[in-house]
């Protein structure tokens, strides 16, 4: 199989596998009280799963529009990075080019256009992954908000355990290897928990949220030399 | 939250996202690439995750709860040690819930 044909068919894998986080999305997001309209503009303006995820959870746990609001640029923050380090690979002529490709600019993509053996082929899978999940993202938040919608009183049980499962397999993969520093991620996950739930019943709902990624963000503040703890 | 609040939290989500992607692509890497910097977005996932995680299955509005949402959660966990499939990890959590809910309603 040729490299472009290889490069090809990884992206369209990714692009069905992501797909299925679709599904969940869409039904947070009906869980939380939004219609199937919103759930779909999420996904076709923000297109970013784990800001989405975080916008719908706040949402859904009672919290404000501005803690919602926060919570999906704290975690879209990363794709700032991810653009930093893609730049100089896609190299897009023009302003026009450029809002283009920004709008793709995700965990996947990023992943698959850095692997990608040179830079042309990186280019054809930031391209190739952008467009799959792009298609499989947004047509599947439309049937996870569909099939969501209308639940019985078991269903809506269902559906409410499913929602922390689907944050628990987003950052699963954070916390074991291969990730470098999983054991750091692992103390940086439970002290966002113990946070949340230590601020629950003292705060607006949604706050705790933002406030756990505050104070972790504090305790690995950088310290002056030989205070390192 | 009305329908129309609920739309300006959605396009001003959207639109702050955004910005955050094409800033990557368009200002100097040195801007952001101050190890502090990198080092925190590195573990705001984490954090967030986490703490979305804790809230969605054990609070309700300012109360702790535990229901069949902590019980998926537990379902959950050990099938993502097992290495189970994302849609099968969501199907044993969903199910332990409507279990729960069957158990004690």
């Amino acid at each position: 199989m040729s490299a472009r044909a290889a490069t090809l068919r990884d992206a369209v894998g990714l692009g069905l596998a992501v797909g299925l986080y679709g599904v969940a999305f869409g039904a947070a997001a009906d869980a939380a009280g939004l219609d199937v309209w919103q759930a779909l503009a999420l996904s076709a303006l923000m297109f970013t799963g784990a800001s989405q995820f975080a916008l719908v959870g706040v949402l859904g746990a009672g919290g404000s529009g501005a803690a919602a609001v926060g919570s999906a640029l704290l975690l879209g923050t990363r794709n700032t990075l991810y653009g930093v380090r893609l730049a100089p690979l896609l190299a897009p002529r023009g302003p026009l080019r450029r809002a283009a490709a920004a709008h793709w600019v995700i965990d996947e993509t990023t992943a698959m256009a850095v692997a990608a053996p040179d830079r042309e082929l990186g280019r054809l899978a930031f391209r190739a992954t952008g467009a799959t999940i792009y298609l499989g993202w947004n047509a599947t938040t439309v049937l996870g908000a569909l099939g969501a919608s209308g639940l019985g009183g078991t269903a809506q049980a269902a559906l409410d355990a499913v929602v922390p499962a689907a944050f628990l397999a987003l950052l699963w993969p954070r916390l074991r290897r291969p990730h470098p520093e999983a054991a750091l991620q692992r103390r940086v996950a439970a002290g966002g928990a113990v946070v949340a739930l230590l601020l629950t019943p003292v705060v607006p709902p949604g706050v705790q949220v933002v406030a756990a990624v505050v104070a972790v963000a504090l305790a690995g503040r950088p310290r002056p030399a030989g205070a390192a703890g | 939250m009305s329908g129309g609040a609920l739309w300006t939290v959605v396009l001003v989500a959207a639109a702050g996202c955004y910005a955050l992607k094409l800033a990557g692509l368009s200002v100097p890497a040195a801007w952001v690439e101050a190890p502090w910097v990198t080092r925190v977005v590195e573990f705001v996932p984490a954090a967030l995750l986490a703490a979305l995680v804790a809230v969605q299955a054990a609070t309700a509005g300012p109360a702790l709860v535990v229901d069949g949402r902590l019980a998926g959660l537990a379902v959950a966990a050990l099938a993502l040690a097992l290495r189970a499939p994302f849609v099968v990890v969501l199907l044993m959590a969903g199910a332990t819930g409507a279990l729960a809910h069957v158990l004690a309603p």
